[in-house]
C-alpha cells in the first residue's frame, strides 16, 4: 500500500510533477508491434519532473521510477499498466500458501543483469533483505517490515514467508520496492543504475535528458527502439512546443488538458485513459469544523462535480466519487453517494450550527489544484462557508505547512499512488486525520483475506470513507499523452508508476 | 587613478564578502526541509532526522556558513544532498549556456540599440525618427518571456524554422548552437535593446544641442560626422551605465528565459534548486550571480575613467 502522497510529496523538481506520475506505462495490447528487436531507431519521450538523483532507495519521488522502473529494473511480479493487473515478470509464476503467508517464487532462467551478472535467487534475498537494511531511507521500506525470511530454495526458486498474509506486500513487490539490484551492483545507483530490464542506462545529461539503451542481452522479447530518450522538461508549454516543432516524438504527460486542443488536428494521436491520481479534495478530519461529520457532508454536497470538472479540467478526467480509480478490482462508482444539492448542505451546516463558518482551503501550486481552487471555493460559498484560498509554494512549503504541520482545514491535491486508500484514510496520523477503527478493521481484513475477500473488503472500505466523507473526491486525473502518428505501443491507460518503455515502436 | 582603482576594489570585496552573509541567512528562513523532501511525506521523524544530519544540516549554523564560504573559495562548494552530485561542475556547465545567452542578448542589444539611437535622435524631428522610437515604446513594453513565446510559437511550431528550446554545445555542433541560441537570444535583447536605444537617443539629442556641436559643424563636418566624432563618446556615459545595469538586468532575465526555451542554464539550476531545496546549489548559484552583478558594476565603474578622462585626476565629476 503506497502513499500516494508519498509520491506526490516526495516529488523534489517541477511543480506539475503529480501529472507526471501519472503518466506512465505501457501494457500495450499489441505486444507484436514492440518485437522489432534489430532495429537502430531512437524514440524522444518528452516528461516533466526530471529525477533529483537515479536512486529510489534513498530518494522518493514519481519521476524516479517512472523512468526505471519495468524499464532498466525489473520486479519479480509487475502491473500491467492497461488493466492493473498483477502480471509475471522476473518470477514467471508464484505460489501462495493457503494461510496466505508464504511466497514461492520460480524465476525466469535466463536473465542477466546489465553489467553481465547473471540474475538468480541470490539476487533476489539480497534485494528484499537491502530493502529492510538501512542502505534504504525512503519511507516506501516499511512495506517490507512485514516479511520474515526470505531464502533460495531451488536453483530458480525464493520463498519468502510473511509475518502475517498481507495482500498489500505483494503489490509493493511491483513497484520500485521489489525492484531485483545484483549483489555486486549497488555502488553508484544515484548515478549508474544495473537492472535486468529490457533497456540499460546510458547517460543522464542533468536538466536536459536521460538516455537508455536496448539491454542486448535482455532475457524477453528484445524492444524495438535501440534508443530511447527521456527529455525533461519544466513547462508544460515547452513541452508540447518540442513535440509541435518535431524535436520529439511523444508527450508523455499533457500538463495542460486546453492543451489538446493544439494536437486535436489529425497530425497526432491523442491517447486518453485513466490514472491512479485521485485529486482529493482533503478536510482536516482532526479540527473544526471538518471534525463534524454534518460539515464535511455539506460540503459534499455543495460540490458540482461534471461542472467542476468541465470548468477546471477541460472535461478531462473521470469523476469516481471515492479513493478508487477503475484500474483496481473493487472499483465501483460512488458518485451518487452526495448528489450536488445546495439546499441539503445549507441546512446541514445550519444543523452543525456552522453557517458563515470560515474555512482556509490551502493548496499547493499546482495546476490542477489552481484551477480548481477557485471553483471549489465559489461553490461552498454558495452553500454557506467563508473560504480563503491560500496557495503554497510545492513540495517544501506546502508539505510543511499542511502535510506536516496539519495546518489547514482543506486542501487540494492528487494522490497518485497506486492502491492509497490505507495510506491517506488508515492513518490518524496523516495529515487528512481520518483513520477511523472501523475503516482500519476492514483493510485490514482486506489484506489479509483471498483476493475475493479482498475486494469485497476494500470495495466496502471504499464505501465507508466515501459515506463518512473523509474528503470529497474532485475527479481522477487522466492519463493524456500525444503522440506522433506512426508511434505505437502507448497504452490508454496508466495503472502502474512506471512508463513503460519496451513496448514502444515504430510503424 | 590607481588609489581609485584600488578602493573600487575593495568596496568590490567588502559587497562580495556582505553578500555571503545575507545570501546564506536567507536561505536559513526558506521554509522546507531537503531531507523531507528525499524521504518522503511518511518518513518519521527518526529517519529524516538521521538524514539531516547526514546532509550535515544539523551543525551549527557558523560551522556550516564557513564550510560554504571556504569551498566557495576553493571554487568547490561541494556536493548536493539529494543527487550527490557535485555543484561546481553543474555551475560551470550552467555558466557556459547563460554566459552565452547573456552575452550574444547583450551584442544584439548593444549593436542594434547605438546605431539605432542615434538615428532616432538626429532624425527626431522626421517621420522615421518618431516611427523608431515608438517602436522602441513597445520593444520596452514587450517582457521578454512573452517575446519567446510568441517566437516559438512562429517560427519554431508554425513556421519549423527553428528548434523551439533545447540546448547543444557548440563545439559539437555549431549550427544548431546558434539555432538555438538565436530565438533566446532576441526574446532577451528586445526589451533590453529598446530601452538601450532610447538612452542613446536622449544622450545624444542632449550633446546635440552642445556648444561643441556648433563650433564642429562650424570647423566644417557634416552632421553625421559631427556625432561620430564628438557626440557618441559624449553619450557614452550614461550608456554605459545603463548598459551595465542592463548586463545584470539580463543575468537575472535569463533565469525566465531559460525556463521558457529549456535551456539548462544557470537561471534552470538555480529554480530546480529551489524546487528540491538544494539549500547548497541555491546559495552557490546565487553568489555566482551576485558576484558577477558585482564584477560588471565594478567595471562599469572603471570604464567611465577610460571614456571620461575628466573623471581620471579625482573623485570630481
Amino acid at each position: 500500500m503506497f502513499s500516494s502522497s508519498r509520491r506526490v510529496l516526495g516529488l523534489v523538481t517541477a511543480a506539475a510533477f503529480v501529472l507526471s506520475a501519472c503518466n506512465a506505462g505501457s501494457g500495450s495490447e499489441d505486444g507484436d508491434a514492440a518485437t522489432g528487436g534489430d532495429s537502430d531507431e531512437a524514440v524522444s519521450v518528452g516528461l516533466v519532473a526530471e529525477p533529483a538523483s537515479l536512486d529510489f532507495t534513498t530518494t522518493d519521488g514519481a519521476a524516479i521510477p517512472q523512468a526505471l522502473l519495468y524499464n532498466v529494473y525489473e520486479t519479480l511480479v509487475k502491473v500491467d499498466s492497461q488493466s492493473g493487473e498483477v502480471v509475471a515478470s522476473l518470477a514467471s509464476d508464484y505460489e501462495v500458501s493457503d494461510d496466505g503467508k508464504t511466497y514461492t517464487f520460480s524465476l525466469v532462467e535466463d536473465a542477466t543483469f546489465s553489467n553481465g551478472a547473471e540474475f538468480g535467487p541470490d539476487d533476489v534475498v539480497f534485494s528484499i533483505e537491502r530493502v529492510q537494511s538501512d542502505a534504504w531511507t525512503v519511507s516506501l521500506k516499511d512495506q517490507m517490515d512485514v516479511v520474515e525470511n526470505v531464502e533460495a530454495t531451488g536453483e530458480h526458486e525464493v520463498t519468502v514467508t510473511l509475518s502475517r498474509p498481507d495482500n498489500s506486500w505483494l503489490y509493493a513487490m511491483t513497484t520500485q520496492v521489489g525492484a531485483m539490484f545484483d549483489t555486486e551492483g549497488t555502488d553508484d545507483l544515484a548515478s549508474e543504475p544495473i537492472g535486468t530490464g529490457p533497456y540499460e542506462f546510458a547517460a543522464w545529461d542533468r536538466g536536459t535528458d536521460l538516455t537508455l539503451e536496448r539491454h542486448e542481452d535482455y532475457w524477453g522479447p528484445a524492444p524495438f527502439f535501440d534508443e530511447v530518450t527521456l527529455a525533461y522538461f519544466n513547462d508544460g508549454n515547452a513541452l508540447n512546443n518540442a513535440l509541435l516543432s518535431g524535436s520529439i516524438d511523444v508527450v508523455g504527460t499533457v500538463q495542460a488538458p486546453e492543451s489538446l486542443a493544439d494536437f486535436e488536428n489529425g497530425d497526432y494521436q491523442v491517447i486518453e485513459g485513466t490514472t491512479n491520481g485521485e485529486v482529493v479534495l482533503s478536510f482536516n478530519n482532526e479540527q473544526e469544523p471538518f471534525s463534524d461529520l454534518r460539515v464535511r457532508q455539506a460540503a459534499r454536497h455543495a460540490i458540482d462535480h461534471p461542472t467542476l470538472l468541465d470548468t477546471c479540467w477541460a472535461g478531462r478526467g473521470e469523476l469516481i466519487g471515492s479513493m478508487v480509480p477503475p484500474t483496481d478490482p473493487w472499483y465501483e462508482d460512488r458518485t451518487g453517494d452526495y448528489e450536488f444539492d445546495v439546499a441539503k448542505a445549507e441546512s446541514l451546516l445550519q444543523e452543525a450550527d456552522a453557517t458563515g463558518v470560515e474555512v482556509r482551503l490551502r493548496i499547493p501550486t499546482l495546476p490542477y489544484a489552481v484551477a480548481c481552487g477557485t471553483v471549489v471555493e465559489s461553490m461552498l460559498e454558495d452553500a454557506g462557508f467563508e473560504v480563503t484560498i491560500e496557495e503554497l509554494e510545492f513540495p517544501a512549503t506546502w508539505l510543511e505547512e499542511v502535510f506536516t504541520a496539519h495546518d489547514y482545514d482543506m486542501s487540494i491535491v492528487a494522490h497518485v499512488e497506486p492502491r492509497d486508500m490505507r495510506a491517506v484514510f488508515g492513518n490518524p496520523d496523516y495529515y487528512t486525520g481520518y483513520g477511523s477503527g472501523e475503516l482500519i478493521a476492514l483493510l485490514d481484513e482486506a489484506d489479509a483475506g483471498t483476493p475475493e475477500e479482498q475486494n469485497a473488503k476494500m470495495a466496502e472500505a471504499a464505501a465507508l470513507i466515501s459515506e463518512d466523507a473523509a474528503a470529497d473526491f474532485l475527479f481522477l486525473l487522466p492519463n493524456l499523452v500525444v503522440a506522433k502518428p506512426d508511434i505505437t505501443g502507448l497504452p490508454e491507460n496508466s495503472a502502474s508508476i512506471s512508463f513503460e518503455l519496451a513496448t514502444l515502436a515504430r510503424e | 587613478m590607481l588609489w581609485q582603482l584600488t578602493r573600487r576594489l575593495a568596496v568590490l570585496g567588502a559587497s562580495i564578502a556582505v553578500s555571503t552573509v545575507v545570501v546564506f541567512g536567507f536561505m536559513q528562513v526558506l521554509p522546507g526541509n531537503p531531507a523531507r523532501v528525499a524521504l518522503g511525506v511518511n518518513a518519521s521523524e527518526q529517519a529524516v532526522a538521521r538524514m539531516t544530519a547526514e546532509y550535515g544540516l544539523d551543525r551549527p549554523l557558523v560551522v556550516q556558513y564557513l564550510d560554504w564560504v571556504a569551498g566557495m573559495l576553493r571554487l568547490d562548494p561541494g556536493v548536493e544532498y539529494i543527487s550527490r552530485a557535485a555543484i561546481g561542475p553543474q555551475i560551470i556547465d550552467g555558466l557556459g549556456v547563460t554566459v552565452w545567452l547573456v552575452g550574444a542578448a547583450m551584442l544584439l542589444a548593444v549593436t542594434v540599440a547605438v546605431p539605432v539611437g542615434a538615428w532616432m535622435a538626429i532624425r527626431h524631428r522626421h517621420a522615421d525618427g518618431v516611427a523608431l522610437s515608438a517602436l522602441s515604446q513597445v520593444g520596452v513594453a514587450v517582457p521578454a518571456f512573452l517575446a519567446g513565446i510568441v517566437g516559438i510559437s512562429v517560427f519554431a511550431v508554425r513556421l519549423g524554422w527553428l528548434p523551439s528550446g533545447g540546448w547543444v554545445v557548440p563545439a559539437q555542433d555549431p549550427v544548431g548552437f546558434l539555432q538555438r541560441l538565436i530565438l533566446p537570444a532576441i526574446a532577451l535583447a528586445l526589451v533590453q535593446g529598446s530601452v538601450l536605444a532610447r538612452y542613446v537617443r536622449s544622450a545624444v539629442l542632449e550633446e546635440l544641442q552642445q556648444d561643441y556641436l556648433r563650433t564642429a559643424r562650424a570647423k566644417g563636418l557634416r552632421p553625421a560626422q559631427a556625432v561620430l566624432r564628438h557626440t557618441l563618446r559624449n553619450a557614452a556615459v550614461p550608456v554605459v551605465t545603463v548598459a551595465g545595469l542592463q548586463l545584470a538586468g539580463l543575468l537575472i532575465g535569463a533565469v525566465v528565459i531559460e525556463r521558457v526555451f529549456v535551456l539548462p542554464g544557470l537561471g534552470s539550476l538555480l529554480l530546480d534548486s529551489v524546487q528540491s531545496r538544494e539549500l547548497l546549489t541555491i546559495q552557490s548559484v546565487v553568489m555566482v550571480l551576485v558576484v558577477a552583478v558585482l564584477v560588471i558594476n565594478f567595471v562599469v565603474d572603471a570604464l567611465y575613467v577610460l571614456i571620461d578622462p575628466r573623471l581620471r585626476t579625482g573623485g570630481r565629476r
